[in-house]
């Protein structure tokens, strides 16, 4: 199967990228109306998000049929995981900006606040006299009300092995399908997706406990701010990876992959592993630190 | 999937061409469609852009208030900026990109070709959300283009549809980005090494991994405004701990950077164009590469420059200084090895030559007003001043803008096939140099005399000058209508005369796409070529 542009495969006439415009900007608009407090903007981020949602099926579903179909050769693959590489590169960059936010406060912003040092900040001792150098902080302005910093050596901990575990158990998968041994690569993507969704849930959990228990919010000042943003992107980032990786434990049980051709595989694997190392980063970071 | 297989066999019988009718390019995934959908979209907002920037300058004209409240005079100068930045510039170089890389390097098409017709349409899309907040209670963002908090949060009901809009429009670069770098790695033709590509192509590589980089913080960026707004984070708030100058440093850390995503790839189109009109190969081939690498790399890490005044610690203010002067360097190497390449060449004065020979001086200029800039301490002086104001335009449109029309100019009839009027394109080319300096010369004077920029109304020592960039304004802005209809002239048959394949005497030894029929064909490059043009090298 070549197309007519010889070895490489150029499809033709693309209707699901309208589609996708179309939906984002339709669930963008409701969302942008829901928060100036307008009715009707949550009937549009359903519309929108349904659009997303069914292009994405739809666009997932064209090219695991055309890769099944034998219509990507070597060239096709080398692009694919060219783009999943950038693609998790630019990742990368979005969560270095809040890692880079928390550096900045913890390291700079607090202790000008304070007064600590002859930096910028060494006059603002004379707006907040009290306020001292700590982290965590809400702030001088007790910003949020009390609250209880979340520790490391529970539930976070618990996470960090769940999360690392399931980067053995994806990398037991790959080994399965490249010793064409279905059934390991079954077991190992089904061990996967469960530890995926039994840390989301613990994460669940744990954010039930700091907004009910510990008067921790995302309203905590910057602490607060830094630490349910950190978190939460990365409890999103942990969602679609499981979700990517149940749509690629459904197309192993249906014979989908080779040895040699399993891009989705590997993505999907690339970006588990990403997910996974931005958490190490976090549990550091964000929870120990 | 028999649809799909269906689908696929009808293609194999016949090579089709394009869709019928408007639907063509709505689904269409020819990088030749997608790049005309970016040019064609480009030159509508440059046009919008460049009506905001007339209200600006009418304001300006004479001091005291004349016809817009100074609300509605900040959001122009705002939106002026994002619509000409995000609408105009960027998605012009992306649309040369997708006409010129393929063609460049001997590909079928973009490496990824549905996920091209998506940059595109979500461009259409962050942009429509950026103009609707023209129209919404409280108007739309007036910060400025930097979007700083606290100011920024003062806005009214735009403020989530120009978050929104920012986040859509970054994901049209990172895609489009990605494919470029795709498209650059995977798809060359055999012999085409590295350093045996177009430089055009070596600038857009590197531009390309710029925007992966800094749009993402961009994005993260305005997320923190949303969230400070909406969901009660304290990012930006002294009072929670935070730093309102924290957003300054994520801003400019992508802002820097970005003006280099919209410089890059005009001196690759000026290293592409200067060569084949002096008949020489351009001057220092490698050495343009490295400098191209170099200046990516200290964009990185000189944005504190934007920031001297903010107050920061010294030792921040003299490494920002030193490592900001360092760009003159490869940048330098760049304007010298442009005259070198000109020098004794057998130089000809086409519109494309005119343009880029414009943009070797001016950008020069332009150059040399953000070295001094770049010093700390008179820095104090000039910032937020119309100093700077007239800096970036000098590298922006005598640079950018002037650019992408001698590129216009230098491919169109390439993609044509049809001959734009020569006459009236030098007369396009000489009313937009002389009142391009009107416009932005005089605007230096008025930022040393201290004249403070995104001001509605000035003091009356402004008011000649002010008054003599306004006419400049006007020309300029009018004479680009010029171009307008020089174009709509050349799509539709242009002088009648046919031009050759090559189009520009000798052009074949430059580059590929000249070694194509003009018009280029709907479908290039089907197997890659043997043979690749060697002269450069």
């Amino acid at each position: 199967m070549m197309s007519t542009q010889g070895a490489y495969y150029i499809p033709h006439k693309a209707t699901w990228p309208i589609a996708a415009t179309i939906g984002l900007m339709t669930l963008l608009a409701g969302f942008a109306n829901y928060l100036n407090g307008n009715a009707a903007g949550s009937t549009f981020m359903l519309i929108g998000l349904s659009i997303f949602i069914i292009m994405i099926g739809g666009w997932f579903t064209l090219q695991a049929t055309e890769s099944e179909t034998g219509m990507y050769n070597k060239g096709v693959g080398i692009s694919y995981r060219m783009a999943m590489m950038w693609f998790i590169f630019s990742e990368i960059m979005f969560f270095a900006v809040f890692f880079g936010t928390l550096w900045y406060t913890r390291n700079l912003s607090v202790d000008w606040l304070a007064s600590v040092g002859d930096g910028p900040g060494r006059s603002s001792g004379m707006l907040w006299p009290s306020f001292e150098s700590v982290w965590p902080t809400n702030g001088p302005g007790n910003v949020g009300g009390e609250y209880e910093p979340m520790g490391a050596f529970g539930l976070p901990l618990l996470n960090t092995l769940i999360l690392l575990t399931s980067g053995v158990t994806c990398t037991w998968a790959h080994h399965g399908l490249i010793e064409k041994n279905r059934s390991q690569l079954i077991k190992g993507l089904a061990a996967t997706v469960i530890l995926g969704f039994i840390f989301v849930a613990f994460q669940a959990i744990e954010y039930q406990e700091a907004y009910h228990e510990m008067g921790l919010t995302l309203g905590s000042g910057i602490y607060g701010s830094t630490f349910f943003m950190l978190t939460g992107f990365h409890g999103f980032h942990v969602c679609v990876g499981a979700i990517i990786l149940t749509v690629v434990l459904f197309r192993s049980s249906k014979g989908h992959f080779t040895p040699e051709n399993h891009f989705a595989f590997e993505a999907a694997a690339w970006y588990w592993h990403f997910v996974d190392v931005v958490w190490l980063g976090l549990f550091i970071f964000v929870y120990m630190m | 999937m028999s649809a799909v297989t269906a689908e696929h066999e009808h293609d194999e019988h016949h090579d089709h061409g394009p869709e019928k009718g408007l639907l063509r390019w709505i689904i269409t995934t020819n990088h030749k469609d997608i790049g005309t959908l970016y040019l064609l979209f480009a030159l509508a907002m440059f046009f919008v852009g460049g009506a905001m920037a007339l209200v600006i300058r009418a304001e300006l004209f004479e001091p005291g208030m004349q016809f817009v409240s100074p609300q509605f005079f900040n959001s122009m100068t705002t939106m002026h900026a994002l619509v000409m930045v995000f609408g105009a510039v960027m998605p012009a170089f992306v649309g040369f990109a997708n006409w010129q890389i393929p063609l460049m390097i001997g590909a079928p098409d973009m490496a990824l070709p549905r996920m091209n017709n998506m940059s595109f349409w979500m461009l259409v899309g962050g942009i429509l959300l950026l103009a609707s907040t023209l129209f919404m209670e409280g108007g739309a963002p007036a910060s400025g283009w930097t979007l700083y908090p606290p100011l920024v949060l003062q806005t009214g009901a735009a403020l989530p549809f120009a978050i929104f809009a920012v986040h859509m429009l970054g994901i049209s670069s990172i895609m489009g980005a990605i494919n470029i770098i795709a498209t650059i790695f995977n798809m060359r033709a055999p012999k085409m090494t590295l350093m045996k590509m177009p430089l055009f192509v070596w600038t857009w590589l590197i531009t390309a991994f710029l925007l992966i980089a800094i749009m993402p913080v961009f994005a993260g960026a305005v997320t923190m405004l949303l969230t400070d707004r909406f969901f009660d984070t304290s990012f930006f708030n002294a009072a929670g701990g935070g730093d309102p100058v924290l957003y300054q440093h994520i801003f400019w850390f992508f802002g820097h950077p970005e003006v280099y995503v919209m410089i890059l790839p005009t001196f690759g189109v000026a290293s592409t164009i200067i060569p084949v009109f002096a008949r020489k190969p351009l001057f220092g081939y490698s050495s343009m590469v490295y400098a191209t690498a170099a200046i990516a790399f200290l964009s990185f890490i000189v944005w504190a420059h934007h920031m001297f005044t903010v107050g920061m610690p010294i030792a921040g203010e003299l490494y920002f200084m030193y490592a900001t002067m360092l760009i003159a360097i490869p940048t330098g190497v760049k304007i010298f090895n442009w005259t070198a390449t000109m020098w004794q060449g057998s130089m000809t004065f086409e519109t494309p030559m005119l343009f880029s020979i414009a943009f070797v001086v001016l950008f020069t200029l332009g150059g040399f007003t953000g070295l001094m800039m770049a010093l700390a301490p008179v820095d104090f002086q000039y910032h937020d001043t119309y100093f700077i104001v007239a800096h970036f335009h000098y590298t922006l449109v005598p640079a950018s803008i002037f650019i992408l029309m001698a590129g216009g100019y230098f491919w169109l009839p390439k993609w044509t096939g049809n001959m734009y009027d020569e006459k009236l394109a030098k007369f396009h080319f000489w009313l937009s140099a002389i009142s391009v300096n009107i416009l932005f010369f005089p605007q230096h004077f008025l930022g040393l005399a201290g004249m403070p920029r995104r001001i509605p109304d000035y003091a009356v020592q402004f008011a000649d000058w002010n008054m003599v960039s306004s006419i400049g304004a006007f020309i300029f802005g009018f004479s680009q209508l010029l171009f307008l209809y020089i174009v709509i002239k050349t799509i539709k048959g242009g002088t009648g005369e046919k031009v050759s394949d090559e189009v520009w005497e000798d052009a074949h030894k430059h580059g590929l796409e000249w070694t194509l029929p003009s018009p280029v064909p709907y479908h290039t490059f089907a197997t890659p070529p043997e043979k690749i043009p060697t002269e450069h090298f």
